[in-house]
């Protein structure tokens, strides 16, 4: 059974969805992070795949920098979390709603 | 030295500069003062080489044009700065610099520790270079450029002492007062400018003057703007119905009064009739007008300044007098005469205002004249150079004042008739008595003032200034004596400056024919009037004061009503200055500022306000919300993306 870029797309889809999904339901902080993380891989795979097909490196080039960028994202991320965790002694993101009128 | 003019003009601007810029810094007063006096008196230096220069050039060369730069240029309207070296402006320039010389360094002494001492020279420099702009102008702009400056001047120094109290309000109300005042005159004289251009399509003054001989122009325009501007002269010149600056404005120190509140400012506007006499020449019922309110004013001010007891303001409504007096040979025509007298009374009037402001400085700033008495013993040269004023402005002959307020009479009967010359003359009586009331009240009789006075002579820096001015009021008429006495040369001052008013007086009515009988004859009554009316007062002041008491008990109507200035001021608030008040703050302010444009504003942040309110309803800070909104829209955004292609 041939492989066709189909398939990457509709798992890379699924998985955007799930990620989309537990970022806006989700109230832990971490899993919230996570579910970010996962966003960000469906979006490399998107781009492995298509570099494939189009038997191009620049998707995989992109990639790399995708993957900088959320590794430099997950170490502020987390420091922020931590630093929450720190003041308000809960990652709940339903008790971090300072940012409101 | 006359292609030198501008030195005149552009040498004060230095010094306000100077003493502007770093007077602050430079603290030292001789060196503040030396800069202040020195570019006045190069100043005069300068006129009066100019001035030898022109008077050794044959007659029809004497007027030079120096032109500096183009000022403005729009369409026909074509100003310059340049300056006019005449018969007219020399005189004017003369007596500016001159007297302003003296009065300068009389200010050194004068306000010797003053905390402002530099500020007070800038400003008579910046006084003194604005009006030479307004007597050297060859334009009317350039003249207004210079009518504005002085009124500015006027303004600064009247609140120079902007933290004292002055009467019942502060001398800051007084220099507004002024500065309003004057404004209401100013723009009677930019219609009358304005009427000049679109009549005469020019605003420069030989051209204007030359074509009011050849261009026929009805007689109705010539009279509105004759009238306009001489409502600019009677807001500068203190004349009824604007003169009631001129008493406030003593509010200022005694040497702006004697400058700028007596010897040249206000005679601004007998100049500019002066200049402009072909065009009031041409509206023969303007001049009349001009000469019922020259008499008018002169008569009703030298009521007032029977009765007043300030010093100052006995001076200061002697001034409105004397200003009348101006006018009044204006309207009659006697141009010459009128600027005849503005000299004499330059000298005479500036050495009365300094005297005072000697009495003044000695009696430690008291002002009350029923609070001095016998001030001879102690201030010797003050008493004598007020004495010789008094003697020369009630027109005692030789003195100056004689030769020109008796040519104003002999004008004013020969040209109006008899009334003009008996008013005139009730006037001249008037000024002797309260002048000899004032010298007799201050320098003679018994000492009124307590022991804590101790009244002294002023330093030399103030009486050499008063000696000079003396002597200019003794000598000052010998240069226009009159036909009568001098024979077939003539009357000097006149025939100097007889090719400026040339044109006007040939549209004049013939001077009617009077012998040199008549002429003594008037003088002779009118000398005697005022020995007569010096004796009276020495004897009611001097020798029984208890007559001057009964005097003013009897007609307590008359005294209170003269003591009150005829209720003018009290008028002027109750008809112009209240309502204006009321109106503006309850119809301009409270509502159309109030309601109106606040209302406006108001609304329109409340608009945005209830806006914001509603939208701001998303912000409830839960990040998840808006990563919601967010994917709604990238969703959104992306359909529609598709969906086109």
């Amino acid at each position: 059974m041939n492989i066709t870029i189909e398939y990457y797309m509709i798992l890379s889809a699924f998985m955007f969805v799930v990620g989309i999904a537990g970022v806006l339901t989700r109230r832990n902080a971490i899993i919230v992070f996570m579910c970010i993380e996962l966003m960000l891989n469906s979006a490399n795979l998107t781009l492995v795949a298509f570099s494939s097909y189009l038997g191009s490196s620049v998707g995989q080039l992109f990639v790399f920098f995708v993957m900088t960028v959320a590794a430099a994202e997950a170490a502020v991320g987390l420091a922020i979390i931590i630093a929450i965790f720190r003041n308000k002694l809960t990652v709940n993101i339903d008790d971090i709603n300072i940012l409101k009128w | 030295m006359r292609e030198l003019i501008y030195l005149t003009v552009a040498l004060p601007l230095l010094g306000f500069l100077i003493n502007g810029i770093f007077g602050n810094r430079i603290k030292n007063e001789k060196v503040i003062g030396l800069i202040g006096s020195s570019t006045i008196g190069i100043s005069f230096i300068v006129t009066l080489l100019a001035f030898f220069e022109t008077l050794s050039l044959p007659t029809d060369q004497r007027q030079l044009i120096v032109s500096l730069f183009t000022w403005l240029k729009v369409g026909g309207l074509d100003v310059s700065f340049a300056y006019q070296v005449d018969q007219l402006s020399l005189v004017m320039a003369l007596i500016v610099t001159g007297v302003g010389f003296i009065i300068h360094v009389y200010s050194i002494g004068y306000m010797h520790g003053d905390k402002s001492f530099w500020r007070f020279f800038a400003y008579l420099n910046l006084f003194i270079f604005a009006m030479m702009n307004l007597i050297l102008a060859d334009n009317f702009v350039l003249l207004f450029l210079g009518w504005e400056g002085v009124g500015l001047c006027s303004y600064l120094l009247i609140g120079f002492w902007y933290d004292r109290r002055f009467e019942k309000s502060t001398t800051a109300d007084a220099a507004k007062k002024a500065f309003i005042v004057n404004r209401i005159g100013d723009f009677g004289f930019l219609l009358g400018m304005f009427l000049i251009f679109l009549t005469f399509g020019s605003l420069n003054f030989n051209e204007v003057f030359s074509r009011a001989n050849t261009f026929s122009v009805s007689t109705a325009t010539y009279g509105f703007i004759a009238l306009f501007l001489f409502i600019g002269a009677t807001g500068k010149s203190a004349q009824i119905p604007l003169y009631v600056w001129l008493p406030d404005a003593m509010a200022g120190p005694t040497p702006v009064s004697a400058l700028i509140h007596a010897a040249t400012m206000v005679t601004a506007g007998v100049y500019m009739v002066a200049r402009c006499s072909i065009i009031f020449a041409s509206a023969p019922d303007i001049m009349m007008v001009v000469a019922i309110i020259g008499i008018m004013t002169s008569f009703f001010a030298a009521t007032i300044g029977l009765v007043q007891n300030d010093i100052k303001k006995v001076l200061a409504y002697s001034t409105v007098s004397q200003l009348g007096y101006m006018f009044l040979a204006m309207g009659v025509g006697a141009f010459g005469a009128g600027i005849f007298h503005v000299m004499t009374h330059a000298f005479f009037k500036a050495l009365l205002f300094l005297g005072a402001g000697s009495v003044i400085h000695a009696m430690h700033e008291e002002q009350d004249i029923q609070k001095y008495g016998g001030l001879k013993r102690y201030m010797p040269h003050t008493a004598i150079t007020f004495l010789i004023a008094a003697l020369a402005i009630s027109g005692i002959p030789p003195l100056s004042g004689f030769f020109s307020k008796d040519e104003i009479l002999w004008y004013s009967y020969s040209n109006f008739g008899i009334i003009f010359w008996l008013a005139g003359v009730i006037t001249a009586l008037m000024t002797a008595f309260y002048m000899f009331r004032l010298y007799f009240l201050t320098f003679e009789g018994k000492e009124r003032f307590g022991h804590n006075k101790h009244p002294h002579e002023s330093p030399k820096v103030m009486t050499v200034p008063l000696i000079v001015l003396a002597v200019l009021s003794v000598i000052g008429g010998f240069i226009g004596i009159p036909e009568v006495f001098s024979g077939e040369h003539g009357n000097q001052f006149h025939n100097w400056l007889s090719p400026i008013f040339a044109d006007a007086e040939r549209k004049i009515m013939q001077f009617g024919f009077h012998t040199h009988f008549a002429e003594i004859l008037l003088m002779v009554i009118s000398v005697l009037v005022a020995v007569a009316s010096i004796f009276f007062a020495r004897y009611v002041y001097l020798k029984s004061p208890i007559i001057a008491e009964n005097f003013s008990k009897r007609f307590a109507g008359l005294h209170k009503t003269l003591w009150n200035k005829y209720y003018v001021d009290e008028f002027y608030d109750a008809v112009i200055v209240n309502p204006i008040v009321v109106v503006s703050k309850n119809v301009f302010w409270k509502f159309t500022d109030g309601k109106i444009i606040d209302g406006l504003n108001h609304f329109i942040a409340n608009l945005l306000d209830s806006l914001g309110a509603s939208l701001r309803k998303f912000q409830n800070g839960i990040a998840q919300f808006y990563a919601l909104i967010m994917v709604f829209g990238i969703a959104i955004t992306l359909f529609w993306i598709i969906m086109s292609f």
